[in-house]
């Protein structure tokens, strides 16, 4: 059922037309000669406003456009995992041996590879009664990947025939009986990118995302089905924190959205993904990775679309079962391209030219993520957590991608220039940063340190302490400090160098176990603990900063494991009670 | 004869409005193709499409509107914007829009590229990682170049941005290995004397046998800036892509170019974002920038160094900041550097470069470089809140330890970020500066080293040896 039409106009992406009859919105058709994809966003009288995902350049009016009758949807089926793909799930490794290394238009790539086969195990027999969501059978995808084979959302019937075997996507592998007759079984099936994929319930969050990024995890940590917003200027490092996390996260699937960013990042993931091994799974990292890659210079309405591709796929393997955590860098990008078009359609623009409808479709995005027991019979648990990079012109957070994308956010790690200069990295501002997921977090915590909670508000408490005597400082210099003070100042420095600042690059520092966290946070605020009597007893602060256990307390980040926390502890013991000694007997 | 002049002239333009053309009762025109317009005067103007219906079309000019009527001469070329490229391009000099400036023939080639490049899939991106060594502390120690990387210079009216591209060009090399860049240059609404000190620098060093200028200077029409930057890349892909060659482009007054963007933007009403620039300023310095880099498969790269001026210093601009999303990183110079005498006034703290990690470590500068860069961005930063700690409390109400950063602040500044335009440093030298203003500090001060590399490379400790 499709509908031919003419190319009236052509605005940069934005290309009118004229149909036969009345198209729809939303319906994906190939423009010009081409073929070159777009979607119709808009309809006017007899004319349809299509934003087109190719570049338009050489396109005229009068060339033919065919309305293809079905939305943007996505191909969900073994084959993705461990791929990069286009903002319209064409592989770029496929599109570089068919055009070369640079992108040509109107290439036409079927997004699942027609004729690979893949041995399905089917889970269900013949006379099962089956329902959407159902899991029909499993193909081993990679090596450490099942791909769990599931019966699209709103068919239900009784299996009539399910056969093993070796099969590509298109073909059958089995039917089913439904009450409007017999339905073949695939393993892909479509869905549309823009419409959620629907689930049975949604559950409470309960478990945090581990990501082994201390700031993250023992600070401002997310839940698994969470959501969380990254703003900063550039050069503040928020992919490589959303790269961080996609190497880290005890997530099952990782899917890295690069919307509008640069080609090399992208590259430098292709390129070391395969190189890296899951600390617990050891699994290779690319095993479970998606990448999505609409580079800056790609088509700008591609890059809207790239996004709800990427949450759709997420959706897709959280419906079998697997907790995935979707990265989309950068959202502002994202909004971008909301608002070319917008301008192009000549709406009437809300604030800084974006459309009023820009906090919606913010909503809409977060929305997807979750924690739900999906369809289909029995309780099976599956979440997406989204994380979304914001950045804000002129690293100002008063902008309204950031702001509309705060309303509906668990956690924000704030990024902070300043941070970032003196490079300490993580640049999460601990002052202004937050998380709405702590209850969740301190259950699961408590398993590694009992007074977790304690624990981390005290350390939370001296690094806002440090930060107004700061201020203090700034007018009258350290110096001039009450030593109690600037204990203080020293602890909330020892906090930030020694845990809050975690290398990318350091080969153990990296990543931190959870138990590991615990350990550091508790031993520098016991120092405090430790310390802060002394100074009240008169020691000097420069005795206490002289104690080699000090920088040793910085350095145990670097450290394997818990062993040499615990040995620290003891040193720490005897130094203080050393100095706490020399000054007892030392004359007043 | 060429297809483009068996076209027809239309002679119905409606409106002329800053640097846009309405022409109707047109047939056939394609979208961004290329308009040649003749003025009154006799003279060709080169304009493209940017909105085209079934019977009339917006034409961007990149030329002079001024003295045109109504009654121009319009044809549509059927064309994308092309230029020949062949090895020849090499030591010649064009003007904005590849006119050609040296007094030589118009260079002829079967082989027409569209200026307007493709985009380089970022499967096929190789990921770059090649080292360039520059000679400049200041870059090489903290915020490292390598080959297919973008690093723009963001400047203020006055710095010398100019010398520290010039010297860039002069020094860069590749450790070890003795090849050299070929350079394109494109100047955009740079004065004469500006044009004119790169040509006469490049001459100077020989580099003008390998480089290809594009020039469009400050009196030069300014829409003609729309093109200038895509030319100079389309001739960089080619020689880094089709020839292996590796390519240094220097682009400079970006922000000369945002304001030709915007000029246009604004004849065509469109709705503008902040100071009036069009919101797609961020994809359209994409699509100059991204076609930086290198390919899987090809010997040749292409890097980047775009120069702009900040309006005010104010890095917040849209320009700069447009440009630090989209660039790996960004070397920043500073007036008040500048005023203590420091050349390059390059100031480290806000500076950065993101492809750094991949191109330093024992492989290719030293085991010991990231520690030491990231430990003197740490010193430096609290040398400089030393600083303006004491313009408030004076040098009596530092602590000893703020002292000590505060020393170490001016000795950095001095001699490590400190150096003549003609002084190349090996990456040795700079790293073995950077220890001994280290050594200005306690050791457990050193915490973002790791110890085994303080043993290695500490003065105290190589002294001791």
């Amino acid at each position: 059922m499709s509908l031919r039409g003419t190319i009236e106009r052509i605005n940069g992406s934005l290309v009118v037309a004229r149909f036969e009859a009345e198209p729809r919105i939303g319906d994906l058709v190939e423009v010009g000669k081409l073929g070159l994809m777009g979607e119709i966003v808009r309809l006017s009288g007899e004319e349809a406003f299509i934003q087109c995902y190719e570049a338009t350049s050489g396109l005229k009016p009068g060339e033919p456009v065919i309305d293809t009758g079905k939305p943007l949807v996505a191909e969900l089926g073994p084959g993705i995992m461990g791929t990069i793909l286009d903002g319209v799930e064409r592989s770029e490794t496929k599109l570089w041996e068919l055009t070369g290394p640079f992108i040509t238009r109107g290439a036409r790539i079927l997004p699942l590879d027609r004729s690979k086969r893949w041995g399905f195990e089917p889970t269900v027999k013949q006379g099962d009664k089956v329902t959407g969501g159902d899991i029909l059978g499993t193909v081993q995808e990679t090596e450490s990947f099942q791909h769990r084979i599931l019966l699209p959302p709103g068919v239900e019937g009784t299996i009539e025939q399910i056969s093993r075997g070796s099969f590509t996507v298109e073909e059958p592998i089995g039917t089913l009986k439904t009450a409007t007759g017999p339905v073949e079984l695939r393993l892909m099936h479509t869905w549309p990118v823009r419409r959620p994929r629907p689930f049975k319930e949604r559950l409470p969050l309960s478990i945090p995302l581990v990501t082994g990024q201390r700031v993250i995890d023992t600070f401002f940590p997310v839940a698994k089905g969470g959501t969380a917003s990254i703003p900063g200027g550039f050069g503040t490092g928020k992919t490589v924190m959303l790269q961080q996390i996609s190497k880290w996260a005890d997530a099952d699937v990782i899917i890295l959205i690069g919307c509008g960013e640069r080609g090399n990042e992208m590259a430098d993931v292709v390129a070391h993904f395969p190189e890296l091994t899951d600390p617990r799974s050891g699994r290779r990292l690319i095993e479970r990775t998606v990448i999505v890659a609409n580079v800056s210079n790609m088509p700008v309405s591609a890059r809207e679309a790239s996004i709800y591709l990427g949450i759709t796929l997420g959706e897709y393997y959280r419906d079998m079962g697997y907790d995935v955590a979707v990265m989309a860098d950068s959202t502002s990008r994202w909004a971008e391209a909301l608002r070319d078009i917008s301008g192009r359609l000549e709406e009437i623009p809300a604030e800084s030219g974006y459309p009023a409808y820009l906090s919606d479709r913010i909503a809409e995005i977060y929305e997807r993520a979750g924690r739900v027991v999906t369809l289909g019979s029995g309780q099976r648990v599956g979440s997406l957590t989204l994380l979304g990079a914001v950045s804000p012109p002129g690293g100002d957070f008063s902008e309204p991608v950031t702001t509309h994308t705060l309303r509906y956010v668990g956690t924000f790690w704030a990024l902070d220039q300043e941070l970032a200069f003196r490079r300490h990295f993580p640049a999460i501002n601990w002052l202004r940063s937050f998380s709405k997921y702590l209850e969740v977090a301190s259950q699961w915590w408590s398993k590694y340190e009992r007074n977790w909670d304690q624990v981390r508000a005290v350390a939370l408490g001296l690094l806002e302490e440090a930060a107004e005597i700061e201020e203090t400082a700034r007018i009258i210099g350290e110096k001039a400090l009450p030593d109690e003070q600037r204990l203080i100042l020293l602890v909330a420095e020892m906090l930030r160098e020694g845990f809050l600042v975690q290398s990318a690059f350091h080969e153990v520092d990296k990543f931190c176990e959870p138990e590991k966290q615990a350990a550091l946070l508790k031993i520098i605020v016991d120092f405090y603990s430790l310390a802060e009597p002394l100074i009240r007893h008169g020691i000097p602060i420069e005795k206490v900063r002289e104690l080699d256990i000090v920088p040793e307390l910085m350095r145990l980040k670097e450290r394997e494991g818990i062993k040499p926390i615990e040995e620290a502890r003891i040193e720490m013991k005897r130094q203080i009670e050393r100095l706490a000694k020399e000054y007892e007997v030392a004359p007043r | 004869m060429r297809l483009e002049e068996a076209g027809l002239v239309y002679k119905t333009t409606t409106e002329i409005k800053g640097p846009l053309l309405f022409v109707e009762g047109v047939r056939d025109v394609a979208y961004d193709e290329v308009v040649r317009i003749t003025t009154p005067s006799g003279e060709e103007v080169l304009g493209t499409v940017l909105d085209v219906s079934r019977d009339w079309a917006m034409i961007q000019v990149f030329g002079e509107t001024s003295g045109m009527d109504l009654n121009v001469g319009v044809r549509f070329t059927g064309e994308a914007l092309r230029i020949p490229v062949s090895d020849e391009l090499i030591g010649r000099v064009f003007s904005g829009s590849f006119r050609p400036l040296d007094g030589m023939p118009r260079p002829l080639s079967t082989d027409m590229r569209d200026v307007h490049g493709g985009v380089i899939n970022p499967a096929a991106r190789d990921v770059p990682s090649e080292f360039i060594q520059t000679g400049i502390s200041a870059i090489d120690g903290m915020n490292s170049l390598v080959r297919g990387q973008k690093l723009p210079i963001f400047s203020e009216s006055g710095l010398p941005h100019n010398q520290l591209a010039a010297q860039i060009a002069r020094q860069a090399t590749i450790p070890g290995k003795e090849e050299e860049f070929a350079i394109v240059f494109a100047a955009m609404g740079i004065k004469n004397e500006e044009a004119e000190f790169f040509r006469e620098e490049f001459e100077k060093t020989g580099a003008l046998n390998k480089a290809v200028m594009i020039l469009n200077l400050a009196d030069d029409p300014p829409i003609e800036r729309i093109v200038t930057p895509r030319i100079a890349q389309t001739i960089a892909e080619y020689l880094a892509f089709d020839l292996d060659m590796h390519v240094l482009t220097i682009m400079t007054d970006m922000t000369n170019y945002a304001e030709a963007l915007r000029s246009i933007s604004i004849a065509r009403e469109e709705i503008p974002t902040r100071k009036g620039y069009p919101g797609y300023l961020y994809s359209d310095l994409a699509t100059i920038y991204e076609r930086a880099g290198r390919i899987v498969g090809k010997k040749g790269s292409v890097t980047l160094m775009p120069i702009l001026t900040m309006p005010g210093g104010d890095i917040t601009h849209p320009v700069p900041d447009l440009t630090g999303y989209i660039t790996e990183g960004q070397i920043i110079l500073q007036r008040e550097l500048a005023l203590r005498g420091i050349y390059p006034p390059i100031n480290v703290l806000p500076s950065l470069s993101r492809l750094m990690k991949d191109g330093i470590g024992e492989k290719t500068t030293r085991k010991d470089h990231a520690d030491v860069s990231n430990q003197l961005y740490m010193a430096y930063a609290e040398g400089t809140r030393a600083r303006g700690l004491v313009r408030i409390v004076g040098l009596v109400g530092l602590s000893e330890r703020e002292r000590t950063w505060l020393e170490f602040a001016d000795q950095f500044e001095k001699r490590f970020v400190n150096q003549g335009p003609y002084e190349n440093r090996t990456i040795e030298q700079t790293l073995n500066i950077a220890w001994d203003l280290l050594a200005l500090l306690p050791e457990e001060d050193l915490i973002r080293v790791r110890e085994a590399y303080i043993k290695e490379f500490h003065p105290r400790y190589r002294r001791a040896e």
